[in-house]
């Protein structure tokens, strides 16, 4: 086998399953994605449950709009996305803060921690600044037992304050990604 | 670039789609949809789109999944939903029974001085609704056709997809309120009742 072969070089960590704990307890019901590997298990996991109403996208801006219309009909929900999504959102964000709409957006970092691909590198790097500069508030997750509270304090900020949160789930958290032939 | 084909005037069309609406909730794109959707009578139940291009269908979607009881329907120019088309596979994939997306194809982008869009130069939006696997009606000429639609979209056995052929004429405008909290506000308090 020739071509490279991308995977995660680490196990499925319980801050996944703790994740999704609070998707289930915060009562979010509609999950709008582009995968990563890091959102892999919390992917499979709103998936599998029927109350949950799963949506793949295309790109992540259409997740942006997705989720207004979500909150605008009664439903709460979240995005997930990698931080090279950050970008294609940009404008979208636009409709979240003139409609004083919650939206709560969880990133999973690239380009930072020995990323072995530099084509992610200037998204990873330019994400904080490019959410806070459209209006996003940022919380950073370097500690596996931070990633439950944060997104908890995440949901509750944005649907109680209506406004847009990013939890950045940092590539040192996740797992660096190797590159290797053998896959 | 127009063919000689008949076309529909946007407003009549819209007035008639919207004129024994019933349930339904409309999401507008961007420009004269929004425009066309306000001279058919502002009410609580549309949600004006200023802004957020290539957002409406997709923004559509996530009201039909939390609202799978009534119907809903996105209705847009052929410039947003060219800046969207993959929200076309997002919603064929998702599959809403209660979702409708109507486009207004002029062929131009109204707003910045008529330039062609990708549908003056053969593109068929109803094509590639078709491939995305969603129902979709022919390009829609004629007001027949039109009633057919305003019946089907009430119906909720979709995704349904329908574009419209419509002249290229300007209308004057009919700017709804801009506000977007308080569009927001005002839809959700008629979607789902006065509260927190």
């Amino acid at each position: 086998m020739n071509d490279a072969v991308l995977r995660p070089d680490s196990a499925v960590p319980d801050w996944a399953d703790a994740l999704y704990d609070v998707l289930v307890q915060q009562k979010v019901r509609q999950v709008a994605y582009v995968p990563d590997a890091g959102h892999s298990r919390l992917i499979a996991q709103c998936e599998d449950n029927p109350d949950m109403c799963a949506t793949v996208l295309t790109t992540e801006e259409d997740g942006v709009a997705l989720l207004a219309g979500a909150w605008l009909g009664g439903d709460r929900g979240v995005l997930l996305m990698q931080s090279s999504g950050v970008g294609n959102c940009v404008n979208m964000f636009t409709l979240i803060e003139n409609c004083r709409l919650p939206l709560v957006a969880v990133i999973t970092m690239r380009g930072e921690w020995g990323e072995f691909n530099p084509w992610q590198a200037q998204m990873g790097q330019a994400t904080p600044d490019v959410l806070a500069r459209m209006g996003v508030q940022v919380h950073r997750v370097d500690e596996p037992t931070d990633a439950a509270p944060t997104l908890d304090a995440a949901i509750r900020q944005s649907f109680d304050g209506m406004l847009a949160s990013a939890v950045l789930l940092s590539q040192r958290l996740i797992g660096r990604k190797a590159f290797t032939a053998e896959g | 670039m127009a063919d000689s084909q008949p076309r529909l005037d946007r407003r009549e069309a819209v007035a008639r789609l919207l004129r024994d609406r019933g349930e339904l909730l409309v999401v507008s794109g961007l420009g004269s949809a929004t425009y066309d959707c306000a001279a058919a009578g502002d009410e609580p139940c549309n949600f004006y789109l200023w802004g957020a291009m290539g957002g409406t269908a997709a923004l559509a979607l996530g009201l039909a999944q939390a609202q799978p009881h009534r119907p809903v329907a996105a209705i847009t120019g052929d410039g947003d939903m060219l800046m969207g088309l993959g929200s076309l596979a997002t919603i064929a994939a998702a599959a809403p029974a209660n979702l409708s997306v109507i486009v207004l194809d002029n062929e131009v982008y109204g707003e910045t001085g008529a330039q062609p869009t990708a549908t003056a130069r053969g593109v068929s939006l109803v094509e590639v609704a078709r491939g995305c696997g969603i129902e979709a009606l022919e390009d829609i000429r004629d007001m027949n056709a039109l009633a057919t639609l305003a019946t089907r979209l009430q119906r909720c056995e979709g995704p349904l997809f329908a574009n419209i052929k419509i002249e290229a004429g300007e209308h004057p405008r009919v700017l709804p309120a801009r506000d977007g909290a308080y569009l927001r506000s005002r839809f959700r308090e008629a979607v789902l009742g006065a509260g927190p």
